[in-house]
């Protein structure tokens, strides 16, 4: 390890993993730093990502696929199920991963790009030099290494950010508080994601039913942090869910995780800084998904660090340009109109959720999109629309 | 200040991203408060598991 890089990476999960891959490919010199001792360990996630996504980083592997997903169905709060299904025969629509896996095999695949890698190691704080983000200060073997970018992918913790000036507290109603047990010995539909929502289930939330293998899940909850206190917080509504549905199902892990769902920073760059990932808050705030917008932000970050280094201006005016690509591409977008989305789903009563499931026994999808079910929902509810005027365009 | 249950927390960071003051870290995966805590109780109503408690002077 040297004292000085081109770009430093904060964070070995998936958003600096193909930041620093993607710098080092394109001949930067690049150091990932990551607190933990493990890559990928403890996981915080509930590991869903839809396979087209996935597939435009790193070509699906078996050893660190848990599961392929072929359909969704969404459950109302009074039992009714509705499943939603690819049109086309065969689709594998999604894979849930193996994280501890996936993460080191990206933080791997940095590595063989030629980036330093330095785990058991934490940035305790910015190195400045006139106003400007110029490396960090180190645990461990190097005491300061120096940049000329930092990119920052910290997580849902996002420190080094505010120790850089730059405000990434999560509001509690921007927060989704989470549980989630690895459950084993359980009936399931193996290639199905289940979504449960409702008030009394999981307020402002959703449960989820990930599958990892024939009997084998990830059975978790996140509510919203304004709906979380004693004796009613995400563990809490998560154990009488799976007392009432399993029983006699075996918890062979217990994770726990905070999803920030709150909007992104006004601006995700500053001189010699850049935020990717649940760090730069980028998480969909309808689904909670952030692997696939992670991955993204790293991947554009470091092609716009690389871009300035060559141009010898790494100004936050230069940087911008990360920030202004991220939220001008499909996925920025989709992040905007998801906002409104999750406004209109937080204030839905049960009553409602019951109706809306019930116009359906079975959806057919031609793609499988949040727009696409939207536009599903409100072809067999037409008086969804004077709700939905706020996004319409957006869908259209 | 806040009381760490550490026999309960799961170093899982939500409190951390909640806090305003930026008073909490993760140091590997062990929640630690640092200065600046004012109180407001944010952590501990955010906290997926009930793993903080808020306390005042003198009630340590």
């Amino acid at each position: 390890m040297k004292d000085r890089y081109d770009v430093l990476v904060v964070g070995g999960g998936p958003g600096g993993a193909v930041a620093a891959e993607t710098a080092a490919a394109r001949g930067l010199s690049v150091c990932l730093v990551e607190k933990r001792p493990a890559i990928g360990t403890p996981v915080r996630c509930a590991e869903g990502i839809g396979r087209e996504a996935l597939r435009e980083f790193i070509d699906p592997d078996p050893a660190w696929i848990a599961a392929e997903i072929k359909e969704a169905s969404v459950v109302a709060p009074d039992g009714t199920e509705l499943v939603l299904n690819a049109k086309l025969a065969g689709n594998k629509v999604g894979c849930v991963l193996e994280r501890k896996i996936f993460d080191r095999e990206l933080v791997r695949r940095a590595a063989d790009a030629g980036a330093d890698i330095a785990v058991k190691t934490t940035a305790t704080g910015p190195v400045m030099a006139d106003g400007a983000v110029r490396g960090a200060h180190l645990t461990g073997a190097v005491p300061q290494v120096g940049a000329d970018v930092v990119i920052v992918a910290d997580g849902v913790e996002s420190r080094f950010a505010r120790m850089c000036g730059i405000d990434t507290t999560v509001p509690a109603s921007g927060m989704m508080t989470c549980a989630q047990y690895l459950m084993t010995g359980i009936d399931i539909a193996p290639e199905r994601t289940v979504f449960t929502v409702g008030n009394t289930i999981a307020p402002q939330g959703y449960l989820w039913i990930f599958p990892k293998g024939e009997r084998t899940a990830n059975v978790g909850i996140g509510i919203s942090g304004q709906k979380s206190g004693p004796g009613h917080r995400a563990k809490d509504y998560l154990d009488r869910y799976v007392r009432s549905h399993f029983p006699d199902g075996r918890s062979i892990e217990f994770i726990a995780g905070g999803v920030p769902v709150c909007r992104p920073p006004p601006s995700t760059t500053a001189d010699g800084l850049m935020l990717v990932g649940d760090a730069a808050r980028v998480v969909d705030p309808f689904t909670g998904g952030g692997i696939y917008n992670a991955m993204f932000t790293g991947r554009l970050a470091a092609e716009v660090a690389s871009d300035c280094i060559a141009h010898g201006d790494l100004s936050g005016k230069a940087l911008a340009a990360y920030d202004k690509k991220w939220r001008e591409s499909e996925m920025g977008r989709s992040l905007a109109r998801n906002y409104k989305l999750r406004e209109y789903f937080i204030r839905q009563t049960d009553d409602r959720f019951n109706r809306l499931i019930h116009s359906a026994a079975k959806i057919d999808l031609d793609e499988f999109s949040v727009p696409e079910l939207i536009r599903e929902f409100v072809v067999r509810n037409p008086a969804l629309l004077a709700d939905l005027t706020a996004f319409r365009a957006a869908l259209s | 200040m806040i009381r760490i249950d550490r026999t309960t927390c799961c170093y899982c960071g939500t409190c951390v991203a909640v806090c305003p003051q930026a008073a909490l870290e993760l140091v590997d995966a062990c929640l630690e408060e640092q200065e600046g805590c004012s109180a407001c109780g944010t952590c501990a109503k955010c906290c997926p598991v009930g793993a903080l408690e808020v306390c005042h002077e003198g009630q340590v």
